[in-house]
């Protein structure tokens, strides 16, 4: 006979590593949000910039990687949601950090209409429909006379230097101003990445993520079994457009001055933001953070030469689609199992025989 | 007559787009892949023509000719030792590949010839025009348009009246059927590439010729080509000349208008056929 001792059956996705992860993840958050106290100013410019492209490649991550929407049109929302906070801030007398978040909706909104219009176009095809939308939206606000036209126009001292915020920051650690603004934007960006991690991650562990999942792995069998794909996928558009558009205001809260030009980049918001994905590991959490490190190194070994830098950058993400498509995560992950950010679920627990005794099914 | 003006030139303005967009056509015809670098192949075939007019002193039509050879070698290799590579089910490794090619061309163009405007001369011819009527029309424009009715012309008698064009339509309809006859997929697609960039050395003659160009130009031609084969339809190549043609009006009357709704007004009028003829006004394949 077998004797059996009931436990629950349990779905998990959490692992050792993960777990161990965790608290060293907290650490570094603690670690980071002290920053301030201990790092230069010109390292913190240089963080501020890092987590905001990491904040870019998750949200393409999460376009590309999850939903299966390759766009090279992500700049439009960089660009739509800098130049509405600029709007709300110089037009609107908006205090720049609820311009921030405005932005970020409007941004979403924005998405709306270029939903309708971009799935319309399948695969390839959608991704250069991406491209187009980036250029109308271009196109389209540098004939906004005010703010600048083409040439572009900067931020009022006044509305970065008397925010609320900055006072208090300056006070707390004795800077100016300006040091200031820069302990805050790197706050704000530190507080971004953190959260669109965390929203992602969340995403990914639901039952929404496990549908996207099932759309990207094969688009006929998950609907067959009642995922609404195109649902999904525009509900992903959408939040990566706010994403996005969020970024973009910060980034230009920083920069306090934009042009069409500079703001719709295609290479510094879209072209760097998917060779950090490739290069780290398209289709996992871990992938971008990699990918930003290892970009932030390349650049710096290779600022001196120029346009050097992007074709390296161009030649390694050849390479790696081709001969490591998972990336520089995906090689690591292959060999020691590790994730830490797991979504796989695996079933735990349930019947455990307790004693052996043979029988047909022994 | 103003207007009929703004329309001829327009008409004119769209045989250039179609000429950039009939390469893209051919290839995503042929084995439905994508290439993001399909513009920034436009300009270093520019380049290249321009090495020859200056280094051997040649005529640039001369040039053109001797450019397409080196040109179908070009996108022989690129097809067979890199984008054969990437095809399959799955559009990430294509599309990621040629943005990644698309990168590389750009900074390699401006490492090794700046960042500076070029032109193409043609010793005068730029500025010869003829009376249509009560109009006057550039000669080079209407070589380009003629370029670009003589290259549909000619690659749809390629894919209709030739044991090449059987090939490709077999191995673009099922590309392991058509292995077991005999046909070797991957030197299809080759050749098909090849034959890509031999239009696209055609687009680059009247290119580098109608106006000033720079390495960073490319994505914008890839723009414009891919919303003349989207208004076209795809699969019909006449489709893309008409495309080409809507672009190329829609552009012409932004730019009455004001000078800088040029380029806008071309995007737009593609959105709106996007719009009302979301699978494009002659579409002939199914995806």
């Amino acid at each position: 006979m077998t004797d059996l001792t009931l436990t629950r059956w349990k779905v998990e996705t959490r692992t050792k590593a993960s777990s161990a992860f965790a608290i060293v993840a907290a650490l570094i958050i603690l670690l980071a949000l002290a920053a301030p106290l201990y790092l230069s100013r010109s390292v913190l410019q240089d963080l501020f910039f890092i987590l905001t492209l990491l904040v870019l490649a998750q949200n393409w991550n999460l376009l590309a990687g999850y939903a299966g929407l390759v766009s090279v049109g992500q700049q439009a929302f960089v660009g739509f949601g800098a130049y509405a906070m600029f709007a709300l801030v110089i037009l609107g007398g908006f205090d720049p950090l609820a311009a921030i978040l405005l932005a970020g909706i409007a941004s979403a909104l924005l998405a709306i209409p270029t939903a309708f219009f971009l799935f319309r176009l399948q695969g390839a095809y959608f991704a250069i429909g991406s491209w187009v939308i980036a250029e109308v939206v271009r196109l389209a606000l540098a004939q906004w006379k005010m703010l600048g036209g083409g040439t572009g126009t900067s931020l009022p001292r006044e509305a970065t230097r008397d925010m609320p915020a900055l006072k208090l920051i300056g006070e707390l650690f004795g800077v100016k101003s300006s040091g200031a603004g820069d302990i805050l934007t790197y706050w704000l960006a530190l507080l971004l990445a953190i959260a669109t991690i965390g929203l992602v991650y969340r995403l990914l562990r639901s039952k929404q993520g496990l549908g996207l999942a099932a759309v990207r792995d094969n688009q006929e069998a998950a609907r067959s079994v009642g995922v609404d794909a195109r649902r999904m996928k525009t509900l992903v558009y959408l939040a990566a457009a706010f994403g996005t558009g969020l970024c973009g205001a910060l980034i230009y809260v920083q920069k306090a001055r934009i042009s069409p030009d500079a703001a719709f980049s295609v290479i510094d918001w879209t072209a760097y933001v998917i060779f950090i994905v490739v290069i780290g590991g398209i289709g996992t959490i871990e992938g971008p953070i990699v990918g930003v490190i290892v970009f932030y190194i390349l650049q710096n070994l290779l600022a001196d030469y120029g346009s050097w830098y992007l074709l390296i950058l161009g030649l390694i993400g050849i390479v790696i689609m081709l001969f490591a498509p998972r990336g520089l995560w995906g090689l690591f992950a292959e060999r020691t199992g590790i994730q830490l950010f797991p979504v796989r679920r695996r079933l735990i627990g349930g019947p455990v025989p307790v004693a052996k005794k043979g029988g047909p099914h022994g | 007559m103003a207007w009929l003006d703004t329309i001829i030139q327009g008409v004119l303005l769209g045989g250039l787009y179609a000429l950039f967009a009939a390469g893209l056509s051919l290839v995503f015809g042929i084995m439905r892949l994508v290439n993001l670098a399909h513009g920034d192949l436009i300009v270093l075939a520019a380049f290249l023509i321009l090495m020859l007019v200056s280094a051997l002193g040649l005529n640039p039509f001369l040039a053109a000719l001797l450019a397409m050879p080196l040109m179908f070698a070009i996108g022989w290799a690129l097809q067979f030792f890199l984008l054969n590579r990437t095809l399959g089910t799955d559009i990430l490794p294509p599309l990621l590949v040629t943005f990644g090619l698309s990168i590389v061309i750009q900074n390699g163009l401006l490492q090794g010839f700046a960042a500076d405007s070029r032109r193409i001369s043609v010793g005068g011819l730029e500025s010869v025009s003829v009376a249509l009527g009560p109009i006057n029309v550039g000669v080079m424009p209407l070589l380009t348009l003629a370029s670009a009715i003589a290259v549909i012309v000619g690659l749809n008698q390629l894919f209709y009246r030739t044991s090449l064009g059987r090939a490709f339509r077999a191995t673009s309809d099922d590309p392991v059927t058509a292995g077991l006859m005999g046909i070797q997929p991957k030197r299809i697609f080759a050749t098909a590439t090849g034959i890509a960039m031999v239009v696209v050395t055609i687009a680059a003659l009247y290119l580098g010729t109608r106006a000033n160009f720079d390495p960073t130009i490319g994505p914008a031609r890839l723009i414009y080509a891919f919303e003349a084969v989207i208004i076209g339809g795809l699969g019909s190549l006449w489709g893309t000349l008409f495309g080409g043609i809507v672009i190329g009006i829609a552009q012409t009357f932004g730019a009455a208008i004001n000078p800088e709704w040029q380029i806008l007004a071309g995007h737009l009028a593609f959105l709106v056929v996007l719009l009302v003829r979301p699978r494009g006004l002659f579409p002939r394949a199914v995806d």
